[in-house]
């Protein structure tokens, strides 16, 4: 049931990646539980309030249930009591309390302090292009951040509107051609949750996610230790052949492997794609057989992806999945 | 009043008024009728047609959503299937729907014999239906719009969509505009000019007031997104850069122009639904609105506050804090005068001399029930963190709904339990009708409420597939379900009108006892509505039993009249007549002759279809050729009957 | 017909009935008008607000929108428009008189002044460097002044329909809604003129 039909080696069982549902209210940051202490106030105070109106408005019917058919005489009614008390003032007194609620969270969940650590993201139909300007780090679809860093995304979009949105860290902040918007993401523990494009922008729209993995300082310098550089030269056989088979392969008019000939631009940097948790922007897990999957017949999986089937020889696929596995 | 009074035989001046007023039953007589019953109730019947149309889309996407990694729509279809759903039920049911309703009853309640001008009543509805004809043969070529309803920059424009679709959208809106517009004009000049004497501002039905201030609404608000769509076609078809941020232009250009237009748009398909609320809920307690003045005036500065409310749909746009909390608080004291409508309702119903639970007050107790529900909820995305969370998911999805089905749909509905047996002569089956409103109030909430938990839960909306174990596929399922159940209820609906055709109940003039004057006439009303015009003394003037001012009307309720004495003013029988008021206090001021029936409107809007047409295929000298006639077809209609000239001054 | 013979309830009885009003009520066709004028008015008010959104947004657009245009040909064009205005209103004045010959007259000198405005805009276009494809300013400066430039056409060819119903004697003294609600128009469209005008061409000057 959870495998596309007619590829059969492609398991579509995402979740396992994560730590957490992507739960508004599952937040693992301090902006996250500001939104989420908010909005369960909200939920509360919109339940009285709808307790309240209910009872007012079925209380009248169930009391005069057994009356006679007969029309009673008018009942006496305090307009002042029913539109100015009721009818305006309380309502009014209730939202001066959440328009107080909204400030204070507006400021715990948008703080504008600066020098955290920075990461670039560009939206693109339909992946996100990372980049750690200061660490000189190129990736896609994952996001590494420190425990307890304040950091600062800077959003822009190389075509249509996207919009970032992890909701176990924070809102969302739309990314727009032409302009730079700013998002601030903080996770006071380790793990690795689930983002995704909010706004419609496209056929695959709904497979359009990212990865966030908060990691333990340590862990962090170690991950951007790594990316910083080239993945280590193949040295056995098998993976020499993939190499080979991937840099003759129509691969490379997209995609970049750093310290090779390959250097598209089109899609996503592959440099360390064999480190990375999820392939096809969030959609399948990173395993050989999504991999091959994926490769073999992107289309069949994402209708309308930019990514072609490219014609590849017998055991082509084999060797070049094996090298795009090597590349940590 | 210095009018003479004469004796007038009440025979013999219906035989003379159904003369004049008669429309042949002929396919003449169905195409250039300007009858604006006639035209409500094909407003009403091909809106219904449009709600049936979305619902089947919106049937659709809740199968493929049913079930996570689901594979029975490809997303192209998904997009073209979410898209239209919302561009119908937004734009071609849920203000045409209302629009039906406002054409029908607006001149029964104010005592008038027909819109103030029925030709472009009839142009109005013509051009709606054409518009929506035009939209949908976009299926014929494959090309369906996919943008969404709000169609977002730059992915409408012309480099990530090509083809037709988009141009299908903006085309079709820039035509409906027309439609809408027109009528809106229609609407404000009919219920300001028109109105009988004794009406004046202040005893106007509430019906009146949200027809009046969504009207204005419409005038001021439909500019915005006819230059939002000028914009883009122009950029789609000419290379102009208005949406172009390397040219200078700006996507957000196109959020703003289409909110300032959207947000009132919500109000405008709402406020009348209000409007028929204010007109049920006191006949079904038999005693007058709580608060009249205070409704009035929640009506109109509903609809001024909404042109102020537009950017809270770009909170997450990156908008600067002023601005961000200044739009959060204008959105929050949006609710305000909603409140105090909901609270007029509420104290009605507490001071009711007796509650009459009949179908149409169901649906009046269902929709308090789905508008508080949608209030709370869209107070609560009016503060700004929480909608940085809930924005673009599943929560807004519940929200919006709740908004247009619990204070459209349920008001629309409750509407044709109470208005439909004054159309047809007909009452609707009552037992079916609790049916029909249980069985939709249980599949409406089953179908919506659990989107609020599933976009808490992290799912965003527009996605054509959802991956499995994220907490949201029993949700999904339970969604899905419901709507199933929400078909049922809407299948009732039609049955029982239907089958109220051939078996219902023949309606009296006033089945439910209400106030206001359109029950002062048969069911259905005669072509000319009243016989005389009505002369009101206060709010509700069916209950003020001020038989005499009324005059002697097809009311099977009054004694026959044969003969009466009457102001001349009131008989108006020389060709089609109607009365022409003051603005203010309604004084009869002049006899305004209407129009015979014409083949115009629809000439002029079959003209405009060949124009969006030849701009839809691009080709410029069919285009010209279209404009031409439309010019002609305008001259056509303007230029004047001999018989409305000044006599001496014709030149044979 | 003959049963009751009342007097008929025509507009004379009904003046009468209006209170203390002496001038002549203004039709339902003038008030159509009036808010037909109104949602005009909001479309131009939509087209002047993306220009004061993307000039105060976008530095791109402010570079060009901030920039002077020359003023020469727009202040005549300004001129000739608001002359008509004042011809229009000597025309229609004519009639309420009873004057048919002013009325020809003066629609006539009306629509001369607005071909020629036109025909300025024409010659104001063909000496502009740059197309409406150039930049967001460009393609906003053409269909701002394009539209309303269709609005004067618009407003010439019910001129020249109510032109042709004087020539034919449709109008006298009581009996001349439709010169009056085309003449509203008129003037409308002229002080839109006005406004884009001050915003289009001075503004840049101002601020």
């Amino acid at each position: 049931m959870m495998t596309a039909p007619h590829l059969p080696g492609v398991a579509l069982q995402i979740r396992q990646v994560y730590d957490r549902n992507p739960s508004v209210f599952q937040p693992v940051g301090p902006h996250s539980k500001a939104i989420a202490t908010l909005g369960w106030t909200l939920i509360v105070a919109a339940t009285v309030v709808f307790i309240v109106v209910m009872t007012l408005l079925l209380l009248p019917i169930w009391k005069r249930r057994h009356a006679s058919v007969e029309d009673g005489p008018p009942a006496p009614v305090s307009e002042t009591a029913w539109l100015l008390y009721a009818g305006t003032l309380a309502p009014a007194a209730i939202l001066a309390g959440v328009f107080v609620l909204t400030l204070g969270a507006y400021h715990a969940a948008r703080p504008s302090g600066t020098g955290g650590l920075t990461i670039e993201v560009v939206g693109h139909q339909w992946w996100w292009e990372v980049r750690y300007p200061d660490e000189h780090i190129l990736t896609a679809n994952e996001i590494h951040i420190p425990v307890g860093r304040e950091v600062r995304v800077v959003l822009t979009s190389a075509d249509v509107i996207h919009s970032f949105w992890v909701p176990n860290l924070a809102g969302k902040t739309d990314l727009i051609p032409g302009t730079t918007n700013i998002a601030w993401i903080e996770a006071d523990t380790s793990g690795t949750w689930r983002g995704t494009c909010a706004e419609y922008c496209g056929m695959q729209h709904a497979h359009m996610a990212l990865t966030v993995v908060a990691e333990l300082p340590g862990d962090f310098n170690r991950w951007t230790e790594a990316q910083r550089g080239v993945s280590a030269a193949p040295t056995d056989s098998a993976t020499l052949d993939g190499e080979a088979a991937f840099l003759s392969s129509q691969c490379v008019y997209c995609h970049t492997v750093r310290g090779t000939q390959a250097s598209g631009r089109i899609g996503p940097d592959l440099t360390h794609i064999g480190s990375r948790l999820t392939i096809a922007s969030g959609m399948l897990a990173n395993t050989r057989g999504n991999l091959g999957g994926w490769i073999e017949n992107p289309d069949q999986l994402k209708p309308g992806t930019k990514m072609p089937a490219v014609p590849l020889g017998a055991g082509q696929l084999e060797a070049i999945i094996t090298y795009l596995e090597s590349l940590k | 009043m210095a009018a003479a009074v004469e004796l007038v035989e009440i025979d013999s001046l219906t035989d003379r008024l159904e003369q004049t007023w008669n429309t042949p039953k002929t396919l003449y007589g169905a195409l250039s009728t300007v009858d604006h019953k006639t035209i409500g109730k094909r407003y009403l019947a091909t809106a219904f047609v449009f709600l049936l149309l979305g619902g089947a889309q919106a049937g659709a996407i809740r199968a493929q959503l049913a079930r996570p990694n689901s594979h029975l729509l490809s997303p192209e279809a998904y997009d073209q299937l979410f898209s239209m759903h919302g561009t119908t039920m937004i734009f071609w049911y849920a203000s045409p729907i209302l629009s039906g309703f406002s054409n029908y009853l607006v001149p029964l309640m104010i005592g008038a014999r027909d819109m103030a001008f029925p030709r472009l009543n009839a142009f109005s509805y013509w051009t709606f239906l054409l518009s929506g004809l035009f939209i949908y043969t976009s299926a014929l070529t494959g090309a369906i719009p996919h943008g969404g309803w709000f169609a977002y920059v730059p992915y409408t424009n012309a480099q990530y969509s090509p083809g037709a679709n988009m141009d299908f959208y903006a085309l079709a809106l820039l035509f409906l505009t027309i439609s809408t517009t027109a009528g809106a004009i229609n609407f404000i000049v009919t219920i300001l000019k028109m109105r009988c004497p004794g009406m004046s501002v202040s005893r106007m039905p509430l019906f009146m007031w949200s027809t009046l201030t969504t009207s204005v609404a419409i005038v001021f608000a439909m500019p915005a997104l006819t230059a939002a769509l000028v914009f883009l076609e122009f950029d789609r078809r000419f290379g102009t850069h208005f949406y172009d941020p390397v040219r200078g232009g700006a996507p957000l250009l196109w959020q703003h122009l289409f909110w300032v237009f959207g947000h009132p748009w919500v109000y405008i398909v709402v406020l009348p639904a209000t409007g028929m609320a204010s007109m049920i809920i006191p006949t079904f307690c038999r005693r007058p609105i709580v608060g009249h003045v205070y409704v009035a005036l929640a009506t109109v500065s509903t609809g001024i506050f909404g042109f102020g409310v537009w950017a809270h749909h770009m909170f997450a746009t990156g908008m600067p804090a002023l601005s961000t909390t200044f739009f959060s608080a204008a959105s929050m004291s949006v609710s305000i005068p909603s409140g105090i409508q909901i609270f007029a309702w509420l104290a009605t119903i507490w001071a009711a001399r007796r509650h009459v639970l009949a179908t149409p007050m169901l649906f009046m107790l269902g929709f308090i029930c789905l508008f508080v529900i949608g209030g709370v909820s869209g107070v609560m995305t009016a503060s700004v963190p929480f909608d940085w969370q809930v924005t673009d998911t599943y929560f807004i999805v519940a929200h919006l709904h709740y908004v247009l089905v619990g204070i459209n749909l349920f008001p629309v509905l409750a509407g044709f339990y109470f208005w439909l047996p004054k159309m047809t002569g007909r009452m609707l089956d009552e037992r079916l009708g609790r049916w029909n409103f249980w069985v939709l109030f249980v599949g409406v909430n089953l179908t919506f409420f659990p989107m609020h938990a599933v976009g808490l839960r992290g799912m965003p909306r527009r996605v054509y597939t959802y991956p499995s174990g994220m907490g949201w596929d029993w949700l999904n399922m339970a969604e899905s379900i419901g709507a199933a159940v929400t078909v049922i209820g809407i299948l009732l609906f039609v049955i029982n009108v239907l089958r109220s055709r051939k078996f219902g109940a023949v309606a009296p003039s006033n089945p439910w006892g209400a106030a206001t004057l359109e029950w002062a006439t048969s069911s259905p009303p005669a072509e000319y509505n009243f016989v005389v015009i009505p002369i009101v003394g206060g709010r509700e003037p069916l209950w003020e039993r001020h038989d005499a001012l009324l005059g002697p009307t097809a009311d099977t309720d009054l004694a026959p009249v044969n003969s009466v004495q009457l102001a001349t003013w009131r008989v108006l029988d020389d060709g089609k007549e109607t009365l022409e008021s003051t603005l203010l206090d309604a004084d009869p001021q002049a006899a305004l002759h209407m129009p015979q029936n014409s083949l115009w409107p629809l000439v002029l809007a079959l003209c405009l279809t060949g124009l969006v047409s030849a701009c839809l295929v691009g080709a410029p000298s069919w285009t010209v050729i279209a404009a031409l006639s439309t010019c002609a077809a305008v001259g056509g209609w303007l230029w004047p009957k001999a018989s409305t000239l000044p006599p001496s001054r014709i030149v044979a | 017909m003959s049963t009751f013979a009342f007097e008929h309830p025509r507009d004379g009885v009904l003046r009468e009935g209006a209170r203390g009003r002496t001038s002549r009520p203004k039709t339902t066709g003038w008030w159509g008008m009036v808010w037909l004028c109104a949602t005009e008015a909001m479309l131009f008010a939509s087209f002047l607000g993306a220009y004061f959104f993307l000039r105060g947004n976008i530095d791109a657009f402010a570079a060009e929108g901030g920039r002077y245009v020359p003023l020469t040909l727009p202040a005549i064009m300004t001129v000739v428009l608001l002359s008509s205005s004042a011809t229009a209103w000597w025309a229609e004045r004519g009639i309420e008189r009873g004057d048919s010959v002013r009325l020809r007259i003066g629609l006539g000198v009306t629509m001369l002044l607005g071909l020629a405005f036109l025909s300025l805009q024409a010659v104001e276009y063909s000496h502009r460097d740059s197309s409406w494809t150039t930049s967001a300013y460009d393609s906003l400066f053409i269909t701002i002044t394009g539209f309303h430039g269709a609005h004067v056409a618009a407003g010439l060819l019910m001129n020249a329909y109510v032109q042709l119903r004087a020539w034919l004697g449709h109008f006298d003294d009581e009996h001349h809604a439709a010169v009056s609600n085309v003449l509203l128009y008129w003037h409308f469209v002229d002080g839109v003129w006005v406004l884009l005008f001050a915003v289009l061409y001075l503004s840049p000057r101002l601020f």
